[in-house]
């Protein structure tokens, strides 16, 4: 406060070029973003791996050294057995991913759009929202047996509660006035669902497809390790009957990049359907 | 449209029309009111003078109110809200056409579009467009449907002073070429005075006052016609207006 009084009181003295001479406040908040923040905490994690390993700190019954996980990773995609097994987890995944959406979504729609379909659908739908669905799985076994049904059918089970959890939501938020424009505009009832309720329900939507992608690759591992034959899951059990640490670590690798893929599709997905929103984020 | 039957048929009658929305008492009580086609007609009331109330019943958008009364409106009506109401997910001109079927559809929203000033904006997102933009889409969503009637409720209460000015002239220069019959919801009475040919004042749930605005086409706040014709209207809506009897010439001087 005296140092600016001064400066003011002081006699104007010709401005020298480009000076620049303000007052600055101390920065509470976090300031600049970091280029490629998100990366530093994985790479350190690796370094530690790697050094770790490198130093005889960690030992390799605990976990693999990480070069050895990259020889079995060459060795399993050599004779074929992780391509094969990254299959049959993949079309697992979408069969029951997309089965999961598609039901989820038709749901939401009903129940969003009619008082009937809400009384008869929200109900049950929120009491299996209160079931783990892999507590369901023993009788999902009783029901459908040990083969594939079971295991798409208990991923769609695990998918379609969040994709109807947030599309309705999406559409109940739907804000009254449009519905009203809509009434104004003498549009059919076919053209509202078309231009006003699915478009605005968009988002809510995909916010419910991360979350689903998510919850299908849970359960696909949970199906996968208790009984499968073939997959990534499968793959993982046996490695660890036999102690080998090492495809134990190559599975978990997979399940992180397919986790990771599925989710940087959805938010291509995003940008794609909400670039009318993206223009308000700048 | 403006045929001599259509002048003998008014555009709206609207006979003892009663809407309350509790026990207590009726937001409308008995109101009469015909337009002619092509016929100006701004609405004046304090808030809960059923102003809003009264244009809703007239879009038919008050379902579910209980109330009485004959309402007759053309078959072409179109509202325009305070708010634009544009869809944020969809591109001006799908605003525009939004709900037209005929196969020039996209041709007739682009002229609308030209004819509101916007023509080179049929692509942009709504966010994309200043308030007053946004208001001229919403009015080229009206007059795309070649209404009969436009109800507008308070269509420029959000936008700054001087956007509205230019949305007057705006409107007046459409209601010239299109001759729709209006019903302009406002709180505005200077607004009211520079856009219709009728002023009318709500109170109580009736017209309490019906005046035809009689200044040439050039309506100048400096013409002590306009200042009487305010006065007036401000007394029936019980503001005693004395503090800015002589500011609007200074600003009229200021702003020329």
């Amino acid at each position: 406060m005296t140092t600016l009084a001064g400066n003011l009181t002081a006699a104007a003295r010709p401005l020298a070029e480009a000076e620049d001479v303000r007052p600055i406040r101390r920065r509470l908040g976090p300031g600049e973003p970091i280029r490629f923040g998100g990366l530093v905490g994985i790479v350190a994690l690796l370094a530690l791996w790697v050094v770790g390993s490198a130093t005889g700190l960690l030992d390799p019954r605990t976990l693999t050294e990480p070069w050895t996980v990259l020889q079995t990773a060459g060795t399993l995609v050599e004779n074929g057995r992780l391509q094969e097994s990254l299959l049959t987890s993949g079309v697992r995944a979408a069969l029951g991913l997309g089965l999961g959406v598609l039901v989820g979504t038709v749901l939401a729609v009903v129940s969003g759009l009619s008082r009937i379909g809400e009384s008869l659908i929200d109900g049950p739908i929120q009491v299996k929202r209160s079931i783990p669905t892999l507590a369901l799985i023993p009788l999902l076994i009783l029901w459908l047996g040990i083969g594939e049904p079971m295991k798409v059918i208990t991923i769609a089970l695990a998918v379609f509660v969040p994709i109807y959890i947030h599309t309705h939501n999406g559409l109940r938020t739907i804000e009254g006035r449009y519905a009203e424009l809509a009434e104004t505009l003498g549009v059919t009832r076919g053209e509202f669902v078309r231009h006003v309720v699915l478009p605005g329900a968009m988002p809510g939507f995909l916010l419910g497809l991360r979350f689903a992608v998510t919850s299908s690759l849970l359960a696909l591992v949970v199906v996968e390790v208790i009984n499968a034959t073939s997959g990534i899951g499968h793959m993982i059990t046996l490695a660890s009957n036999y102690g080998q640490t090492d495809i134990i670590v190559v599975g978990l690798v997979v399940y992180a990049l397919l986790g990771v893929t599925a989710d940087a599709v959805v938010r291509l997905i995003e940008r794609k359907a909400l670039s009318w929103r993206r223009t308000l984020a700048g | 449209m403006a045929s001599h039957t259509g002048r003998l048929t008014p555009a709206v009658r609207v006979q003892s029309l009663h809407r309350s929305f509790n026990e207590a008492g009726g937001v409308l009580n008995g109101l009469d009111l015909d337009i002619a086609p092509g016929e100006f007609v701004a609405l004046l009331g304090r808030s809960g003078s059923g102003k809003s109330t009264l244009l809703r019943a007239l879009a038919g958008l008050d379902r579910g109110v209980a109330g009485t009364g004959r309402i007759e409106v053309p078959d072409k009506v179109s509202v325009v809200f305070q708010d634009s109401r544009l869809l944020p997910w969809k591109r001006v001109l799908d605003n525009v056409t939004l709900g037209l079927r005929s196969g020039d559809a996209s041709d007739r929203g682009r002229q609308a579009l030209d004819e509101v000033g916007l023509a080179g904006r049929e692509r942009a997102w709504p966010h994309e467009l200043s308030g007053g933009e946004q208001q001229r889409a919403s009015l080229a969503r009206s007059l795309v449907r070649d209404p009969q009637l436009i109800l507008a409720d308070e269509p420029f209460g959000a936008l700054d002073a001087l956007t509205r000015i230019r949305m007057h002239t705006l409107l007046r220069r459409l209601c010239e070429v299109h001759q729709p019959a209006v019903l302009l919801v406002t709180h505005d009475v200077d607004e009211a005075i520079v856009l219709a040919d009728r002023v009318i004042v709500l109170d109580g749930g009736v017209v309490r006052h019906d005046a035809r605005v009689e200044l040439d086409g050039r309506r100048s706040q400096a013409d002590p016609a306009f200042a009487r014709l305010r006065a007036r209207l401000l007394t029936e809506l019980g503001v005693e207006d004395d503090h800015d009897a002589a500011a609007p010439s200074h600003v009229e001087r200021a702003a020329s």
